[in-house]
């Protein structure tokens, strides 16, 4: 129920819900750089990278359905690989009527494998992390807690400025305002503008409450207590057995 | 050590608020306060009406050192206001904020209510004591793990006083405690507040809401205290009201003798 709003956690109590979020960060960090270090051309260790996050997947009970059709933000930034193939130089292989250049292959591959791996495994951690247990687990870390805060602020103020634009939205085509072409344009920069406005003034707001409940500069770090080495090991253990099969893939290639 | 020296200070016979000959301008000159005096005890539940743009506000921001005084002093419970009791200062003086949005910014309920008493060095088993009573108080400690943003509005609004409660206040100051609120909300709040045993400054122009909480009410006019006297006589008086454009709602006649407490028992 506690973050019911956010689409991105999938609530649960399974053992992967329950570690501690600083080492499931943790661990995401050290699988995806597992992933880059992988060879491209190892494709047995991608197998083996992706049978891992399903076995995660699983454990935390979490739905190949539910992450896939929230892979789809990955899509933007891949769209660039599909390209490789056709403008890629070197040798030419013949795929029915195209022909494409492997190594722009071998590229979009490259490319393709690792970032779905790495947003497979982004994906993971916050389906079963809330968002404000991951910022607890970023302090934790000893991310620098100005980042922290920027991130936590922004958690907490996302659906409010998120409101405020759609009041404008209904409020300009409550007047018969709909965006048609480029001459919308400058209505909608000054509803822009309106809004930095509001959310800069509702910072200063904020910032005065702060001040009000005693507020010096840093936040109050509440839950200190270090998670226990068991809750490490095993929230870092997919991570490094990713980590031997890249290396065992560097050492094969 | 600072704050040793501002607790012995402190002498229970102290009233919870006094201002005295408080002015103030603005950086950019506009002159929002013209001296203004009053004197709240121990205890008492005191409504400050005016009109929008009467300096309500900046009366509020002087209370627990937001804005400095041009003249005058500010004293809490017999400590004044200064840079070097502000910490303090901002303890005693809880201040709830008109939109909760700008009040609640932590996470979660929990992380929220524990912000002020943390930044006073409050820590484990007490910090959680007083997250939990000061939620009780406001009837919310259902909601104490679930994020702010999740919860209506007149819930946030009672926790908004919460987050005020658990830093033990001498004095609870609230801005528009009333607006935005359905009547129920409305009713539920005003049942909390006369149920706090802390010293109320309720900042309104809602004066069915004074008239039903306070006994006492102040008119801030113009950047002086232009009347102070029992809500019931203040409300009675329609020039009074009318010169400092304060205006009863529509059929709204202040009722008889009837002690204002039993307007809502049934």
């Amino acid at each position: 129920m506690a973050a019911g709003h956010h689409r991105l956690y999938l609530p649960g109590d399974t053992p992967v819900h329950r570690l501690p979020p600083e080492a499931k960060l943790a661990a995401a960090v050290a699988f995806a750089i597992a992933v880059v270090a992988t060879p491209r051309t190892a494709l047995w260790a991608f197998a083996a990278h992706a049978a891992l996050l399903a076995a995660v997947a699983a454990i935390a009970r979490v739905p190949p359905g539910f992450l896939l059709r929230r892979m789809a933000i990955e899509i933007p930034f891949v769209a660039f690989a599909l390209a490789l193939p056709f403008i890629g130089l070197g040798e030419r292989v013949q795929v029915g009527v195209l022909s494409l250049s492997a190594e722009g292959l071998w590229a979009a591959w490259n490319i393709l494998a690792k970032a779905t791996l790495g947003v497979a495994a982004s994906i993971l951690l916050a389906a079963t992390t809330e968002p404000h247990r991951i910022l607890h687990g970023a302090r934790r870390l000893r991310i620098p807690s100005l980042l922290v805060q920027i991130a936590m602020f922004m958690l907490r103020y996302l659906d409010v400025i998120l409101g405020e634009m759609r009041r404008m939205r209904i409020a300009r085509e409550s007047r018969g305002f709909t965006a048609r072409d480029l001459r919308a344009a400058p209505v909608l920069a000054r509803s822009v503008g309106a809004l930095f406005i509001r959310s800069y003034e509702r910072g200063e707001r904020v910032h005065l409450a702060m001040l009000s409940r005693g507020f010096t500069g840093t936040l109050p770090v509440l839950d200190d207590r270090p998670a226990p080495p068991a809750a490490w090991v095993a929230a870092l253990s997919p991570a490094v057995a990713a980590a031997v099969v890249a290396a065992l893939a560097r050492v094969v290639a | 050590m600072g704050d040793a020296a501002a607790e012995r200070e402190t002498t229970a016979a102290e009233p919870s608020l006094r201002v005295r000959d408080l002015a103030y301008a603005y950086p950019d000159g506009t002159q929002a306060l013209f001296g203004v005096n009053l004197t709240i005890e121990r205890g008492e539940r005191v409504a400050l009406l005016g009109p929008n743009g009467a300096g309500k506000t900046t009366l509020v921001m002087h209370l627990n050192g937001i804005l400095t005084p041009g003249h005058g002093e500010v004293v809490v419970a017999g400590l004044p206001v200064r840079k070097d009791t502000l910490r303090e200062v901002r303890r005693r003086v809880g201040l709830v904020f008109q939109d909760p949005d700008d009040q609640l910014f932590m996470p979660t309920v929990r992380e929220d209510v524990a912000f002020g008493p943390a930044n006073m060095g409050v820590r484990g088993e007490e910090l959680e004591r007083r997250v939990r009573h000061a939620l009780e108080r406001v009837g919310m400690l259902d909601a104490i793990d679930r994020p702010p943003h999740h919860l209506s509005f007149g819930q946030r609004r009672r926790v908004a006083v919460a987050t005020v409660l658990a830093m033990e206040p001498e004095i609870l100051v609230l801005d528009e405690p009333s607006s935005n609120l359905d009547p129920a909300s409305r009713r539920e709040l005003a049942e909390i507040l006369r149920g706090l045993d802390v010293t109320v400054l309720m900042v309104t122009h809602d004066l069915p809401y004074a008239l039903e909480l306070c006994e006492r009410s102040l008119i801030l006019s113009g950047g002086v205290i232009v009347a102070d006297g029992p809500t019931r006589e203040i409300l009675a008086d329609a020039e009074l009201l009318a010169a400092h454009r304060l205006e009863l709602p529509f059929g709204f006649t202040v009722p008889e003798a009837a002690p204002a407490p039993d307007l809502h028992a049934r």
